[in-house]
């Protein structure tokens, strides 16, 4: 059988996700004998692959960098996993959105001297995004961040090919 | 003592006449859930979570405002039941700016429980991101209407329990905020007796203590029912 093509991204988000992801110990080296890392934030690799089979995605879609990236992901990618509040529900990387668009954001911290180098420094989107209103997500899994038992569950699932099925305070935001 | 029978997801009840749908299936181990419903205050019927099939009509009615009546039938839990109450839920986390993770309220939350309760993974509305105020003017407690629901648990308690009607509601539909007084700040309004039954009364993060952060809000609105029950004991002695 040939191994999974596995990839984790992370948008605006905090890593939390992925600290959560690496807590899962001893079980990663199950996980590894069972996937290829493709791509990764704790993985070298530069360019988002083709084929990816599955991703799990930290983070709301915040800039215009992460824009890019999640149409890519979700192009090259069989099955997306939102992973975590922020790619659910934008949740605290969404907190400016209320106060308005990016520059009523930016200038009140930065002053004049906001950022503003779109080539070098990427640009915020006017408002944050959860995942799914941008890209079609399969799967979601709340919490922030979704403890470790929560993601290997559903990691489980989807290895067997399986439909993962989250219930009860298996699907608790915050 | 009149009584009524009926059927309630198939299981065969007698209830007092007076009774509603909802506090029946309740007394019989029936859940339906609720959010605007408090135990010792009256109804309103706003949060329409407690919605019921009952046999006969098209129109779902709110349990905790239907009394029981002989014969009738109802359903408390189909699957178009379940689809309208996560709809419902979607709707409300959609609306304001409830952000679980850094709310005073996180695991402590009724919405927060009724999202786990209905299954919702994620909202299927556009979330609104409305700019909405905080005022934490009274010298004990604030209000984070980022996180209100418009139950109106506070405005019940406050004008039935109290006896102070401090809180009421202003603006309607979208727009519409529960208030202090004449829409002035909680610490400038006099009715206020700074009793505290509206923070025990919340769902939510809305109402709080002062000084509480993340997590650390949590609340007893058994206190409350506890209460009306103690008066109206006293009040038949």
């Amino acid at each position: 059988m040939s191994r999974l093509r596995f990839a984790t991204v992370w948008l605006g988000g905090c890593s939390g996700c992925h600290m959560s992801f690496l807590d899962l110990d001893e079980w990663l080296i199950d996980l590894a004998s069972r996937v290829d890392v493709v791509f990764s934030p704790l993985a070298d690799v530069k360019e988002y692959p083709e084929n990816v089979d599955l991703v799990l995605v930290e983070g709301a879609v915040a800039n215009d960098e992460n824009l890019h990236m999640i149409r890519k992901v979700r192009e090259r990618t069989k099955t997306l996993v939102a992973l975590g509040d922020c790619a659910i529900t934008g949740n605290v990387t969404a907190l400016r959105n209320p106060l308005g668009v990016a520059l009523e954001v930016l200038r009140p911290v930065y002053g004049e001297n906001y950022p503003d180098e779109p080539q070098i420094v990427p640009v915020l989107l006017d408002r944050v995004q959860p995942v799914h209103q941008v890209v079609p997500v399969d799967y979601f899994v709340p919490g922030c961040p979704p403890p470790a038992s929560r993601i290997k569950a559903v990691l489980e699932a989807l290895l067997d090919g399986k439909t993962p099925v989250l219930e009860g305070n298996e699907i608790r935001f915050g | 003592m009149p009584v009524k029978t009926l059927t309630i997801d198939g299981q065969l009840i007698t209830s007092p006449a007076e009774q509603t749908v909802l506090d029946a299936a309740r007394l019989h181990g029936i859940k339906i859930p609720t959010l605007c419903h408090l135990d010792g205050v009256s109804e309103v019927g706003a949060c329409r979570l407690c919605l019921v099939e009952i046999a006969g009509s098209n129109k779902l009615a709110p349990s905790c405002l239907t009394a029981v009546a002989e014969g009738m039938a109802v359903t408390t839990n189909s699957p178009r039941l379940q689809e309208y109450r996560k709809m419902i839920v979607e709707l409300l986390f959609a609306e304001r700016n409830h952000v679980c993770s850094v709310c005073v309220a996180n695991a402590h939350c009724e919405l927060q429980d009724l999202a786990t309760a209905v299954g919702m993974d994620h909202v299927r509305f556009e979330y609104q991101f409305p700019k909405l105020p905080v005022d934490v003017s009274h010298d004990q407690f604030g209000i984070d209407h980022n996180r209100c629901v418009m139950c109106t648990r506070c405005v019940r308690v406050c004008d039935e329990v109290e006896g102070a009607h401090t809180w009421d509601v202003a603006g309607r539909g979208h727009n519409a905020r529960v208030i202090t007084d004449l829409n002035q700040p909680w610490g400038d309004a006099d009715t206020c007796t700074s009793c505290g039954k509206c923070v025990q009364a919340c769902p939510t993060g809305a109402l709080f203590r002062q000084g509480a952060t993340v997590a650390e809000m949590e609340k007893d609105k058994q206190k409350l029912a506890y209460l009306v029950e103690s008066r109206a004991r006293r009040a038949s002695k």
